[in-house]
């Protein structure tokens, strides 16, 4: 992380600015990948004038870093007229999309929003494997074809392949292929349930070795696999978790859904206010449920805050834990991660073997009781490990708070710059 | 040197972060965080206020700073930002097509 963008992330939460927002402008979307976790159907999304004064709202609260997302943002007829609105109000924008929408004519008006970064998901670099997933045939042509007019153009192309037991072993070739089309490259090693709960997509994750494998690749580390994988130095001391904070979900960023609900974040589906019903800047300062989220620091949370991982090899998200029943305890999918990384067990992991222990004891006692449904079986194969979308080059959860390259530039007294 | 026109380029995303400036160059991805007196002059840069009234009313008026000193840092401050791509340079007064 750049110290530059470190001090900006700083100030803006000292000062309690949203620096940064994802914004879904809808859920509509012309692929259906087999891990998505949205509902496509569209239950009322936002009109082009409402999402305008939306931004104008953004803009007057501080917001400077905004990404517009879906869906399929290009399903929006509108989309242009409101890229170009946010452009106009001098946000840094940043486009998620499959570009399989993108032709000549969209590739010069993107050119010419001079937006930070499109990223766009990439599979495989084979055909039949990438349009497996997405279920629309030709998509992988279709997006690689964009890709290549984006670049021609000038804009910044980044890769976002998300990896499943089906296309695991196609990233090299991803890499490969980004190299090749001069895009950048970025992996999603995990899956995360469903919106609304459903968590049989995680049956799709990566196995534990496919994970320690890519936790080992320096190719896509950005840094050694032993300094990545060093083992954890032990829980942090009580004076410093008083002041650590879980990510910054409710400090520095937001998530807007296409129907205006406001959450601390993507994947932390706790409802904060609507911007139909309330002002963006007054759910952000005082929604009580952004400020429940807002308040808590590693001291707060009863499991975590005795880790040894606490003091820096968790990735703990706040919000995978609120999807697994409490937003105050450990996330089994980032443990599962610590641990495949450190090779050392999480606070959570011997707390939940205990649980199991404890479990199997009064089975035997009841075993009159008969065996557990194979419902419940299902539900307990399908949660052995899953994590949070980490994009290993560049964090999504943390692009914006602050995780960035290096910095890239010196410093005068009038200006200080970075590369981000 | 002589009159110098500065005009913010379009093609920048901008914020004031508690009376900072934040701007981050489309070309390169570079972000920039100018300080106080920056800002001044960064805001003031509408392409048709030659820069030494720019300083001499948005600088010295402001800050305690001596009028020659503060153009030829100004001067160094914009040749800078120009050179980055995010403020345009002019011996002409610069006005855009809308």
């Amino acid at each position: 992380m750049s110290a530059l963008i470190q001090e900006m992330s700083d100030k803006a939460q000292r000062l309690g600015i949203p620096l940064a927002v994802q914004l879904d402008l809808t859920y509509r979307c012309n692929e259906r990948c087999v891990h998505c976790y949205l509902d496509h159907n569209d239950h009322g999304e936002m009109t082009t004038a409402e999402i305008k004064e939306l931004l104008e709202q953004m803009a007057e609260a501080g917001v400077f870093f905004l990404t517009l997302s879906g869906g399929e943002i290009m399903m929006r007829r509108d989309f242009f007229e409101i890229v170009e609105h946010a452009r106009r109000l001098s946000f840094c924008v940043k486009l998620k999309t499959n570009a399989v929408m993108i032709h000549r004519s969209e590739a010069d008006r993107i050119q010419e929003l001079a937006l930070d970064a499109v990223q766009i998901s990439v599979y495989s670099h084979r055909d039949e494997v990438h349009d497996a997933i997405t279920k629309l045939p030709g998509s992988l042509k279709r997006t690689i074809a964009a890709v290549r007019l984006l670049v021609e153009r000038g804009v910044k192309v980044i890769f976002a392949n998300v990896l499943m037991r089906e296309n695991f072993a196609d990233y090299p070739g991803v890499q490969a292929l980004a190299a090749e089309v001069g895009a950048e490259f970025t992996i999603d090693p995990t899956i995360t349930p469903m919106m609304d709960g459903d968590r049989s997509i995680m049956d799709l994750n990566i196995e534990r070795a496919q994970l320690q494998q890519v936790f080992r690749d320096a190719s896509i580390l950005g840094t050694s696999p032993e300094e990545f994988c060093v083992p954890p130095g032990g829980p942090p001391a009580a004076e410093d978790a008083q002041k650590m904070l879980p990510c910054s979900a409710s400090h520095t960023f937001c998530y807007v859904s296409p129907y205006g609900d406001v959450y601390p974040c993507v994947q932390f589906p706790l409802p904060t206010g609507n911007v139909r019903a309330s002002r963006f800047l007054d759910i952000w300062k005082h929604s009580p449920q952004m400020l429940e989220v807002r308040s808590i620091t590693l001291s707060d949370l009863p499991v975590c805050s005795s880790c040894s991982h606490g003091g820096g090899s968790c990735t703990r998200c706040p919000g995978l834990a609120y999807m697994e029943g409490n937003m105050r305890g450990p996330s089994s999918q980032d443990c599962e991660k610590s641990f495949v990384r450190t090779g050392v067990e999480t606070a959570g992991m011997l707390i939940r073997r205990e649980a199991r222990s404890i479990d199997g004891l009064v089975q035997i006692r009841n075993s009159t009781a008969g065996p557990r449904s194979p419902q419940a079986a299902k539900r307990e194969s399908l949660t052995p490990w899953w994590s949070a979308p980490v994009f290993l080059n560049q964090s999504e959860c943390q692009s914006w708070a602050g995780t960035e390259p290096e910095e890239g530039g010196g410093c005068s007294p009038a200006t200080r710059e970075a590369s981000a | 040197m002589s009159t110098v026109y500065i005009a913010r380029v379009k093609e920048v995303a901008a914020r004031s972060i508690g009376g900072e400036m934040m701007i981050m160059s489309a070309r390169d991805s570079t972000l920039f965080s100018l300080n106080e007196t920056a800002t001044a002059i960064w805001q003031a840069a509408d392409g048709v206020t030659p820069l030494a009234e720019i300083v001499q009313h948005g600088v010295c008026a402001q800050f305690d700073v001596d009028p020659a000193t503060a153009l030829r840092d100004a001067e160094e401050l914009v040749e800078r930002l120009a050179q980055h791509g995010i403020l345009k340079l002019s011996d002409h007064p610069i006005v855009e097509a809308k």
